[in-house]
């Protein structure tokens, strides 16, 4: 296991507010892969810019995070992603850095038509024909429904690869899924693009709990906002405990309108780190299986 | 680790015999093989000691695309049980490399040169007689029976495609084109059975030659020594010490020796610097290294004795010495015609580095698309261990060291040092972050000791001559000869050495000029990931120091000549596409940089295809908006490859005045 602690000396670095996007989710259980580059801070001395998430602070580092350079960066890189990933579910901080660099993604014209299904998971890597000019690229694409626990709709994926270390060596250890293709055309997927029934996965949900853009999805969540119901403000969270086993994981019950639609464990806590099992996870449906004419 | 395989999917024989050829025979039904009833009921192989040969990942993969053609579901299932490595994650790293095919297709796939120095040498005009021939680019229209489907055949009957393919590195001979040839017979059992490949390259690439090629019959190469037109008597070489030029040092043997004769190259002073190390001992080849004031010839210019030096005294262990032989940059061909002409010099150099930095072993990393530097290479090696010139008593002093070859497979980031250890390591070619840097950290976590092939045969003449006498070639910031990969409108394209100091007009002249009539108009200085230089800045010292000073780099060593005949347009918007088809995809900046950086090119192309050349009004928005991905790049990107990726498109822009943006 790794010390979530030990890497992430240069936290000190972070200007208030502008924590990177990771940090601020409390997502702290996994090793920093830093190659979203939002959070890059100037270091003297170093010739290119250096991740706050993971680069260590040694004595008299001198660390500029707010200069000019510092500022084009983190406005270039959110003007990367969000001309080219659906950032609609990355939450309310994303938006305000937006503002905060002047992010103008419309600048890189407008949004290509969405890839045909199945077009990106067959991308070849290497040499391809010039893109159409005038729309920018983007990956656009089918919300993949393979299974009934979750979603993956890798539109709104950022390539972070937190799902793919939480798959990993870094909680599940189960390796369901990778980074495959290259540059641009670079995914998440399972072997061969499989659908996850015939994949490793075990369906822990630990790569939904660390998504920060909700391009992973519980299916519940997923189905409510489609029909237009999904309304946060009108979501209780209740701590229990999870019946199933002996470990004793604290369960975050999510429920709207009387009904559980997801479940989460918190981030930081010392027992799970965030992170569940499918009992726990997707275990709850007996909960809510009343006989018909039940009183909720 | 619970592997968790792709259901309903198993290995045809051909298969399985391509993958042992790699990796030997199975050792138990724990991996694949023949499960035995009471043996493996009762002990579990596999394990931690299984997981450590990850690192045959690729020699897999390449035993397996080489033979069957391409990665089917139940091949891929038979490595990762092999090799206990999740499919998933073997799935990510064969999608990584453009030579892998995760699609069944045709047995000969021709890889048609479409970069820069084959764009203006006809590479687009081959392209459109391959089109007649066999349809379009990536069409299978003519494929013939895979190998992998019928189990038995291949070349003439296993049908054909093509594809276009980056930069071949036969730039001196362009155009170029790669035969990927599956079939055959299984290569020797062992892990270097990926050694052995039917592939073969063709330039300069006639059509008739490549039809021909397609079924099996080979044309014949390049004429010898004509990648070196200073060692030919003759037009360009001349008697060279009449001529009163500088004695040629890295290319004394290319074209006078017999590159698969290791007494060849004993009788042409061969192993003399081996000998003259072993009497030094370890700390004195150092001392000799570091008074040469050798600089690494790769791109980053690093001083070289200073890297032995923090290796040889890194207290873990082992230490690696590795020799990045993953030429890719367009443009760059130095190291092939090293490796092609003078392989046994390549593998005594890596010796005496193995020795002088304390390394275990060490490992040539392979470009793809090189299969004759290939073969020769592991012919050297395979001469020097059986007279003791590598092995377990080196020369009967003691010293043990071995040197193990990894073939890439078509990933221009595989150059990159970190990424260039995730492909040896069986992961994908993706950059690490540095710090830590791999004298600390490197190949398998281990203190490693990385050069360039240029690098490294530089050394044999300093451990010869002394540190000093070699410093005291070229200039005071620059000691030594340098390599010149010189291409494009000139009348002799080839390698040029000349020692550091000697002007960019110097070396182009050296090369015959622009043709007759035609006039300059500008050199790709540095390759694809270097930058455009203009005329009047052709007196340049081609110096670290001296490039720098006008903005640009020396790179890899690349001079790109083009005349007013060249679309110069045409080759920037294909450096960036080139950029985009490479970037790894890791980061942010690079991964989305590229594509709109290719993006915004193409629109100011297209406006200014409009304007009929004149300046467009809206493009100082749109050079606004390159300007600012570009810095993004250069200063976010996790490696080089992001970090350069604007170099030349800025310097077309700025220094040429393409794309209407105006002087």
């Amino acid at each position: 296991m790794s010390d979530p602690q030990a890497t992430s000396g240069a936290r000190a670095s972070e200007p208030a507010g502008t924590q990177p996007a990771c940090r601020a989710r409390g997502v702290v259980a996994l090793t920093p892969v830093n190659v979203c580059r939002v959070c890059v801070v100037e270091v003297e001395g170093s010739r290119v810019l250096v991740p706050a998430c993971s680069r260590k602070v040694e004595p008299k580092m001198v660390v500029k995070t707010d200069s000019e350079r510092v500022r084009l960066s983190r406005k270039m890189v959110l003007e990367f992603l969000a001309s080219s990933v659906d950032l609609s579910c990355a939450g309310a901080q994303v938006k305000g850095w937006m503002e905060r660099y002047r992010a103008r993604p419309e600048r890189y014209g407008p949004p290509k038509a969405p890839a045909a299904a199945g077009e990106r998971d067959a991308a070849h890597p290497g040499h391809h024909e010039p893109s159409h000019p005038g729309a920018a690229s983007t990956v656009a694409q089918l919300v993949k429904l393979d299974n009934d626990l979750y979603v993956r709709d890798y539109s709104k994926c950022i390539l972070c690869y937190k799902c793919v270390e939480a798959c990993g060596t870094d909680a599940q250890n189960t390796f369901a899924i990778a980074v495959a293709g290259r540059g641009f055309d670079a995914r998440i997927s399972t072997e061969f693009a499989n659908p996850l029934p015939d994949s490793a996965c075990v369906y822990c949900g630990n790569c939904i709990g660390v998504c920060p853009t909700g391009a992973l999805m519980f299916k519940s969540e997923f189905d409510l906002r489609r029909a237009g119901r999904w309304n946060e403000r009108k979501q209780t969270v209740t701590d229990t405990i999870c019946p199933y086993c002996g470990v004793g994981c604290t369960l975050q019950l999510h429920v709207q309108d009387n009904r559980i639609v997801k479940v989460t464990s918190p981030l930081d806590h010392s027992v799970t780190s965030g992170h569940l099992c499918i009992k726990g996870r997707f275990g709850w449906q007996f909960v809510q299986n009343r006989p018909e004419g039940c009183k909720e | 680790m619970d592997l968790h395989l792709i259901p309903g999917a198993a290995p045809t024989d051909l298969e399985r015999a391509a993958v042992d050829g790699a990796l030997g025979p199975p050792d138990s039904g724990w991996d694949g093989g023949e499960r035995r009833p009471k043996l493996d009921g009762h002990i579990a192989h596999g394990g931690r000691d299984a997981r450590a040969r990850r690192h045959l990942l690729l020699p897999a993969l390449h035993a397996l695309q080489g033979r069957a053609g391409w990665i089917s579901p139940g091949a891929l299932n038979y490595i990762c049980q092999r090799l206990t490595v999740p499919p998933a994650e073997a799935y990510g790293v064969a999608t990584f490399y453009s030579m892998f095919s995760i699609e069944p297709r045709p047995a000969t796939v021709v890889h048609v040169c479409d970069d820069i120095a084959c764009r203006i040498k006809g590479a687009k005009e081959l392209g459109a007689e391959m089109e007649k021939s066999l349809g379009p680019a990536g069409s299978q229209a003519h494929r013939g029976n895979a190998p992998g489907k019928s189990g038995s055949a291949h070349g003439k009957t296993g049908g054909a495609m093509w594809l276009k393919s980056p930069c071949l590195g036969l730039c001196e001979h362009a155009p170029a084109v790669m035969f990927q040839v599956a079939g055959g017979k299984p290569a020797a059992s062992g892990p270097r059975a990926g050694d052995a490949t039917g592939d073969w390259t063709l330039a300069p690439a006639r059509t008739a030659d490549v039809l021909a090629g397609i079924t099996g019959r080979r044309a014949l190469g390049r004429p010898r020594g004509a990648s070196t037109p200073q060692t030919r008597t003759g037009a360009g070489g001349a008697d060279r010490a009449s001529a009163g030029a500088a004695p040629l040092r890295l290319l004394r043997r290319v074209g006078r020796v017999d590159p698969e004769s290791l007494d060849d190259y004993r009788a042409h002073g061969g192993y003399a610097a081996l000998r003259r190390a072993l009497a030094l001992g370890p700390e004195g080849v150092i001392r000799e290294v570091t008074d040469s004031k050798l600089m690494g010839r790769g791109g980053a210019a690093f001083p070289t004795g200073r890297k032995w030096d923090a290796v040889a005294k890194q207290p873990a262990h082992p230490h690696y010495l590795v020799c990045n032989a993953d030429e890719s940059e367009p443009g760059t061909f130095k190291d092939r015609v090293l490796m092609e002409e003078d392989p046994f010099a390549l593998v005594e150099a890596m010796t005496i580095a193995g020795y002088a930095a304390d390394c275990a072993r060490g490992y040539i990393y392979i470009r793809g698309e090189y299969p004759l530097a290939l073969a020769r290479l592991a012919n050297a090696i395979e001469a020097a261990r059986t007279r003791g010139l590598l092995g377990d008593d080196i020369l009967g002093s003691g010293f043990r060291f071995d040197i193990e070859i990894r073939r890439g497979a078509g990933a221009y980031i595989c150059g990159e040092e970190t990424a260039l250890f995730n492909s040896i390591e069986g992961l994908r070619g993706e950059p690490r972050n540095k710090p830590p840097f791999p004298v600390q950290v490197g190949l398998f976590g281990k203190p490693t000791l990385i050069n360039n092939v240029e690098t490294l045969v530089n050394v044999l003449d300093i451990v010869v001559e002394g540190g000093p006498a070699f410093a005291a070639i070229g200039t005071a910031q620059s000691s030594g000869t340098k390599l010149f990969c010189v291409s494009g409108c000139v009348a002799a394209p080839g390698v040029y050495e000349a020692p550091f100091g000697a002007t960019l007009a110097d070396i182009v002249k050296l090369a015959g000029g622009v043709g007759a009539g035609r006039t300059l108009r500008a050199v790709l200085l540095g390759g694809a990931a270097g930058s455009f230089v203009t005329p009047d800045e052709m007196d340049v010292p081609l110096t670290f120091e001296g490039t720098r000073a006008i903005g640009a780099s020396l790179g890899s060593g690349v001079i790109m000549v083009f005349d007013d005949t060249v679309d110069l347009q045409d080759t920037v918007l294909r450096i960036a596409a080139f950029f985009r088809d490479e970037s790894c995809g890791q980061c942010v900046p690079c991964r989305v940089g590229t594509e709109r950086q290719e993006e915004v090119l193409h629109r100011l192309a297209d406006a200014a295809a409009a304007r009929d050349g004149r300046r467009v009004p809206a493009a100082a928005t749109e050079v606004a908006l390159l300007d600012e991905i570009g810095q993004a790049m250069r200063d976010a990107s996790i490696c080089g490859l992001g970090q350069t990726a604007a170099g030349a498109a800025q310097s077309a822009i700025k220094k040429l005045g393409l794309f209407g943006g105006g002087r």
